[in-house]
Parts: C-alpha cells; sequence; structure tokens
C-alpha cells in the first residue's frame, strides 16, 4: 500500500493540442544532462501517432511506483518530491524497471546503460543554468516552442479540468448573479 | 578574413560528421572516406556539397536518366542540434526536367537520424541490377533487395513497411513511389509521410538507378564547439522563432498568402491568365477559410520551433473522400487550386495526397494539370484525346488527370507524365501548334506561385534561378512585393541586380547550412548567422567569408550549368508574360517587355560579375572566389537527354 511522501508531487505534463512533435524537449533534456546531443538518452519522450496526434511523456511518478519495485539491485527509490532516484553504483543495466514501466518512460542510457528517468532536471549540468534563473529547472519547459510543456500536480490537473468543465455547463459566469 | 583559406581550422571540428559514403549500385560496393578540413569549411553543406562533387564528379553532357548521372545525398553540420529547423537534407543530380544542375531539399527526421548515423553525405553512382533500398544504421550500410516487398507501393506504404520491418516507428525513410520509379521527370522525394524533395525530378534520378528509398537511423551523440554558448543562442532562436518573425508560417501558414498576393494581382489563376481571383475575392478560397473549415493540426519537423505543416482533414461523411487527410501549404493551393481554377478544397487535398504517396513534385504536377486545363479550353486537347473534359474548374476528372500522369497511364499519363516541357514537344509532334506556349515553366521546371506580369524584379529573380523557376534561389519577389522598385518598370538595372544577389547569396549558404528559409527573420542580422555556425563547428567564419562562400556556391552551380550548354537565352521568363496581359486587377493590360527584361537581366549579370552579355562568369570573378580550377573548363558539353 502506498503512503505520500510529504509534498504532493507535481509531474512533467504535455498537452496534445499544442505538441507538434517536434523533438527539441528530447534533444534538450540529454544535452543538458550530459552536454551532447541524443534524443536516445532523453527523459521525455515523443509518442507521434500518424497522421496526427503528437505528445510526449514522462515520468509520472506513480505512487507505487512498479519501476522501484522491479528493480532486482534495488538500485531505485523515491525522493521525496515523487522522483525517481537512480543509484548508478547498484544499478547494473538489467531494464526490468524499463519492462515494469507503464508508461515507458524509463529507458536506458545508451553508453552507461544505466536506468534514465525524469528527474526534474535536478542532475542538469550547471553550466546550462539560466543565470536570470539561478536554479535548475525542467529545461525541456523552459525551451519548449509551444509552451505544451508544464509542471503539475493531480490537484492542479484536477483543478483546471473543473473549470473547463463549469464554463463548458455554464458559458460565461463573470456575469452571475447579476440582476 | 574574406578568403575562405584564411579561415583557420580549429584542431578537432564538431557538427560535421565528415563521413562520406560511395554507393556504387552497379555491383554493390559501399566505401567510407573522410571528407577533409578543407571541403568542409569552403563548401558548408548541403548546396555547396552538391555543388562541388557534381562539378568535380559528373561527367558533362550525360543523360539525367542513366547510370552515368550522380546522385548526392547531404546535410550540413546543424541537424540533432536544436538550432531551430536543422533537420534538413538536400539532394542533388543533373535533373531530367531542366537538364541542369538538379536539387531539392526536405526535412522531417531524415537529417537528423542521418546525422546520428554518423553520415555527412552520400554519393551515389551506376544502377543497381534490380530492385534495391539503402539502410544507414550507425555504422552498418547495406542494400536490401525490395522488388517483392515495397517496389511498386505509393510513399506511405514503403514506409510504413520498412519501419514495420525494423519494428522502429522512428526509422526515417525517404523513398520514391510508383512514378520515380517509371522515371517520371517530375518524381519527387517523400519522407515522414508529408515532407518532399519535391522540385527537378530527384526521384527520378532514384527510379533510373533502381533505388527505391534510402532509410536511416543512428545512435550518436553530436557535440558542439561552445556547448554552453550554442544552448544559450539556440534558446533565444527558438523563441524569436515563435515571434513575429514566423507568425505567418504558423498561424494561417504560408496560404495566408493567398489574400495578400491575390490583392497585388501576383496569385496565378486559370493558367496565368489572370493573377486574381474572385474564388479569393468571395472568401471561398483563402487562407482564413482553409484554416477555419479544413486544417485540424500543426505538425513540426524534428528540431523546428516553427511547426509550418498543416494537416488538412475531409471529414469522414463526405461522398468521395472520406476521412482524407493531405499536408497543405500555399504552393498546392495555388498549383491545384487557383491555377487550376478549382476552388473545391477536397479536390485540391486528394491531388496534393497522390502527388506525395505516388511521387510527383506537386507543384509541377498541378502547373501540368494547369497546361492541360488550358489546352483543352482552347481545344488542343479534346475529350476525346483524355477519355473525359478537363475544364479549369474541374473537379473527380482533375483527380483523374493527376492520378494518370503519377502513373504514367493513359493519354494524360503518356503525354503530360513528364511535365510541362514534354507535353509540350509531344504535342507539337503531333501537330498540335504552339503547344509549348501554355506550359508556364523556366528551364523545364515549373513555375511556382507567383504571377510575373507585374513583377519586373521577380521576373529576372526567377528566370536566373539555377534550378529553373523557382521562388527559393532568391527572394527577388519580395522586391516586388514591397514596391522597393517600380514593379511594372525597368529602371535600375544594376541596383536590382545587387538586391537580387544579396538574397541569393545568403539563400546559397541557408541551403548549404541546410537550415529553413522560414527561419530568415529569426537572426538578427547575418553575422548571428555566421556565429551560429563557429558556435557548432568551431570554425570561425565571419559573416564577410561566409556570405563569399554563397557567392562561390552560386556560381559553381552556374558553372556547372553552363558545362551543360545553357545559354543566356534559357534565363528568360515564357512568353505568355509577354504577350497575353491579364483582363482585370492590379496588373490588367500589363505585359513583360523584352527590351526591359534583357536590360534588367543585363544588370543581374553585372553585378555578378559575369559577362554582361553572355552571362557567364568572368575569369576575375572566379579567382576572386577561389573557383580556379572551373577556367578553362566552361564549354558547353554535347549534351543527350538534357536540354534543348
Amino acid at each position: 500500500m502506498a503512503t505520500r511522501k510529504k509534498k504532493i508531487h507535481q509531474f512533467i505534463i504535455v498537452d496534445p493540442d499544442l505538441c507538434t512533435g517536434c523533438e527539441t524537449c528530447e534533444s534538450v533534456c540529454s544535452f543538458v544532462h550530459d552536454g551532447e546531443f541524443n534524443p536516445i538518452n532523453t527523459r521525455i519522450h515523443r509518442v507521434r501517432i500518424e497522421p496526427v496526434f503528437n505528445i510526449a511523456l514522462a515520468c509520472q511518478k506513480c505512487e507505487d511506483a512498479p519501476c522501484v519495485e522491479s528493480c532486482p539491485e534495488k538500485a531505485l527509490d523515491k525522493a521525496e518530491d515523487g522522483s525517481i532516484i537512480v543509484d548508478e553504483d547498484k544499478c547494473n543495466g538489467c531494464g526490468f524497471c524499463a519492462r515494469a514501466c507503464d508508461f515507458g518512460v524509463m529507458t536506458m542510457h545508451i553508453v552507461s546503460q544505466k536506468a534514465l528517468v525524469c528527474d526534474l532536471c535536478e542532475n542538469m549540468k550547471e553550466d546550462f543554468i539560466d543565470p536570470e534563473i539561478g536554479k535548475r529547472e525542467p529545461q525541456c519547459i523552459a525551451v519548449c516552442p509551444k509552451e505544451a510543456i508544464s509542471l503539475k500536480n493531480v490537484e492542479q490537473i484536477g483543478e483546471e479540468k473543473r473549470i473547463d468543465s463549469i464554463r463548458r455547463l455554464f458559458g460565461d459566469v463573470t456575469e452571475f448573479g447579476n440582476k | 578574413m574574406s578568403k575562405s583559406k584564411d579561415i583557420p581550422i580549429p584542431d578537432t571540428i564538431t557538427g560535421y560528421s565528415q563521413v562520406r559514403l560511395d554507393v556504387d549500385l552497379t555491383n554493390g560496393k559501399i566505401d567510407k572516406s573522410t571528407l577533409s578540413n578543407e571541403f568542409v569549411r569552403d563548401w558548408i553543406g548541403g548546396y555547396g556539397f552538391g555543388a562541388k562533387i557534381l562539378w568535380d564528379e559528373l561527367k558533362p553532357g550525360v543523360d539525367p536518366l542513366s547510370p552515368e548521372n550522380v546522385f548526392v545525398w547531404a546535410i550540413g553540420p546543424f541537424p540533432s542540434t536544436i538550432l531551430p529547423t536543422s533537420s534538413k537534407y538536400g539532394v542533388f543530380a543533373k535533373s531530367p526536367l531542366t537538364g541542369m544542375f538538379g536539387m531539392a531539399i526536405s526535412s522531417g527526421s531524415v537529417g537528423a537520424q542521418a546525422r546520428r548515423a554518423g553520415i555527412n553525405t552520400i554519393v551515389i553512382k551506376g544502377k543497381a541490377s534490380e530492385p534495391v533500398y539503402l539502410v544507414v544504421d550507425d555504422g552498418d550500410y547495406y542494400l536490401v533487395p525490395c522488388e517483392k516487398t515495397v517496389w511498386g507501393k505509393g510513399n506511405f506504404e514503403t514506409e510504413e513497411l520498412i519501419r514495420e520491418d525494423f519494428q522502429d516507428h522512428r526509422l526515417a525513410v525517404m523513398s520514391i513511389g510508383p512514378s520515380g520509379e517509371r522515371m517520371s521527370r517530375m518524381g519527387c522525394i517523400t519522407n515522414d509521410r508529408n515532407r518532399q524533395a519535391g522540385r527537378t525530378g530527384m526521384g527520378a534520378v532514384m527510379g533510373s538507378k533502381n533505388l527505391k528509398a534510402i532509410c536511416f537511423r543512428g545512435t550518436q551523440s553530436i557535440k558542439v564547439a561552445q556547448p554552453v554558448e550554442f544552448y544559450k543562442a539556440a534558446k533565444k532562436l527558438i523563441k524569436v522563432a515563435n515571434g513575429p518573425a514566423t507568425a505567418k508560417y504558423r498561424d494561417l501558414g504560408t496560404p495566408a498568402g493567398i489574400t495578400s498576393y491575390n490583392k497585388l494581382g501576383m496569385f496565378p489563376t486559370k493558367n496565368y491568365r489572370e493573377g486574381t481571383w474572385e474564388e479569393i475575392d468571395n472568401g471561398k478560397f483563402t487562407g482564413d477559410t482553409l484554416n477555419q473549415d479544413w486544417i485540424v493540426k500543426k505538425v513540426a519537423c524534428s528540431q523546428c520551433s516553427i511547426a509550418c505543416d498543416h494537416i488538412a482533414r475531409v471529414s469522414k461523411t463526405h461522398p468521395e473522400y472520406p476521412n482524407l487527410i493531405a499536408s497543405i501549404d500555399v504552393e498546392m493551393c495555388y498549383s491545384f487550386g487557383s491555377n487550376m481554377g478549382t476552388s473545391d478544397w477536397p479536390t485540391v487535398f486528394k491531388c496534393v495526397q497522390l502527388c506525395d504517396d505516388l511521387g510527383i513534385d506537386a507543384i509541377s504536377g498541378g502547373v501540368t494539370a494547369s497546361m492541360a486545363a488550358e489546352l483543352f479550353e482552347l481545344g488542343l486537347i479534346t475529350k476525346k484525346d483524355l477519355g473525359y473534359e478537363l475544364p479549369f474548374g474541374s473537379t473527380t476528372n482533375l483527380v483523374k488527370f493527376t492520378e494518370e500522369i503519377c502513373m504514367g497511364t493513359g493519354f494524360a499519363g503518356e503525354i503530360f507524365g513528364d511535365g510541362c516541357k514534354q507535353a509540350g514537344i509531344r504535342l507539337e509532334e503531333m501537330g498540335r501548334k504552339n503547344a509549348s506556349y501554355y506550359g508556364m515553366q523556366i528551364k523545364g521546371l515549373e513555375m511556382p506561385a507567383f504571377d510575373l506580369h507585374g513583377m519586373t524584379s521577380f521576373a529576372v529573380g526567377e528566370s536566373v534561378s539555377i534550378r529553373g523557376a523557382c521562388h527559393l534561389r532568391n527572394g527577388a519577389y519580395g522586391l516586388d512585393a514591397k514596391g522597393t522598385f517600380d514593379r511594372f518598370g525597368y529602371e535600375k538595372p544594376l541596383e536590382r541586380g545587387k538586391k537580387i544577389i544579396a538574397t541569393e547569396d545568403v539563400y546559397a549558404i541557408i541551403d548549404s547550412y541546410i537550415i529553413c528559409k522560414f527561419t530568415r527573420g529569426i537572426y538578427e542580422n547575418d553575422a548571428e548567422m555566421a556565429k551560429v555556425y563557429e558556435l557548432v563547428t568551431g570554425i570561425p567564419h565571419t559573416e564577410e567569408s561566409i556570405l563569399k562562400r554563397g557567392e562561390a556556391i552560386v556560381n559553381l552551380s552556374k558553372c556547372f550549368n553552363i558545362r551543360e550548354g545553357w545559354t543566356r537565352a534559357d534565363d528568360h521568363p515564357p512568353e505568355k508574360f509577354f504577350k497575353d496581359a491579364h483582363t482585370k486587377g492590379p496588373a490588367k493590360g500589363v505585359t513583360l517587355k523584352e527590351d526591359g527584361y534583357q536590360t534588367l537581366l543585363s544588370g543581374y549579370y553585372e553585378a555578378r560579375g559575369w559577362d554582361k552579355e553572355t552571362g557567364i562568369p568572368t575569369d576575375d570573378t572566379l579567382k576572386r572566389l577561389g573557383l580556379d580550377f572551373v577556367i578553362g573548363k566552361l564549354k558547353p558539353a554535347t549534351t543527350k537527354g538534357g536540354k534543348k
């Protein structure tokens, strides 16, 4: 039985209406972590289903994370913010986590063969931190040309959906109660 | 440091993989070699590589559809980085449409995947004894016989089948359809379903070599020379690429131009009889209507922040084309729309989809159909010939005609299946006098969406284009649209020439980098474009030196044309612009004037440092550009199968 850690965790979500499938997020992800471009080493994955559907997926930070459960080396753990932490000394590249993940967002680094999963850029290279921001933040969000990517928790997602549904049901409610 | 040889070469060059593959299809041999540091510095990528390799390695005068033609595939240093629109590749060969320098550029995922496979250029010679496709899978290069699998299939199915075979949805596949296989001179190359290397018949060259497709995938990482600085620059460019500079390409897409060019009398209608159209005036055939009623999604190529690809969908209840999906831009709205006098959107979508899937260039295809429609209205071809009527405004018959020219079937396929120029020749041989007059082509390549009646600057710009009628070799149409010079007049020939050249040299660099011309406006200046090159490659080209390379590339491909028999007469718009005027709109009653046109053409030659009379680069110009190796080799070859 999962028990929630302290914070309600946020994860990367992508709006398929806005996503054009440009793969910029994938390229940037590999670049800020490794200093090289290689979308195979990305932690966010574009999915294109021809002819018109585009989206990208990253770690959902499942409460009961199957990847953590599946790891025979006990190399995976969950951080307080819900992110999956990979202990690279323990990870032996067996790929069980990749098989266990329901969303296909746990992969193996093509060179190191260690488990690769979204860390919300906690481990991005310091050199690439924007001096105006001064701290690490998800770079896929920073560069997405269409602002299709955002960081949200399930509460925020629910709230936005509820507001949308009310607008659909009641129309313009700003004048509500006017006599 | 304007001379390229003065630009120092760093210890390590990044961006470029510098790997060249040589594929001899005749004996199936594939060799790998290294492009020299000087070669990549001096020829930049794409267009530059194509121009230099074809000059050096293509024997002059060969039949473009013979095994002697050389097919060059090339990228520059940028694919797989996040420089906006960098996943582009170019293909180059002697063109079966023009008999001169052929080139076409496409995007999608091919450039990026090829770069990760570590390939910079592929030079393909000879002809395979049976249909094959080439696989570039990281360090593995091999040919796969495909007569029983994908040969004969359309491009969409070919891509799906090969991807299935590799169990890889992201395998990049560039292929030809049945049109390229049968060597239609309009044959195009399709990749990622909606992207085409469309122009100048490069698909026919692949077909002539029995080469159905090239597939790429790779796992290599790409380093850049100055990662921190490059990241900063790229982030800024991505932002700007979503600002006002590219709004027209993102929002309504290029079809926004339908309305604006219609207002100027520059949007070709009914095979250039008019430059304005009531169906645009009344709002039925505009970019706004297209977007509101039909566009369901905008899709991007790899590493493109603009996403110009506008996907149209026909509803599932449509009687003829339920659920039809097609990728649309302004050129198709012209070629199969206004120029055919057809305002029925689903008909246009269907024709475009046929061209993309079966594999002909949708500009050439539509313009050829428009020629046929005008000939039909004039009685030069008849229902008895075609088996059906084909007036302007045709719908289902236009679709039938398009399918026939793609497949080479029926009267339409036999006569019109190789484009306007061949159709004119064939019809005149049958005694249909003056049929060529209605083929709207320059150097054999069908014209893009600009009506030249009231465009005296672009009449020159489009005519001097190295690859035949084209709006992407220089941006001279902007001079007319913006009113930089009197667009009905012929004054200031030298100044106009200089303005045309200014965009032509930059475009040559854009086509060599290769990036998309839609990003032309995102750079503050040419110095910033040169800087980005240095950040990625480590080669410190300056604004001045890089533009000089652009000039050299244009000159070298021009020399290629001269060697193939080009003369001044080839730089000329169709006679129609000089004889038949519009009956309405801003260019009503206007025709181009031969004397005036020739004056402007001489002005362009003079500005280029070419002989004012012959249009041939002078020895001084060639020396100034480091093209000494060309001197003495400009004697036209005896051509066959090509021009004249």
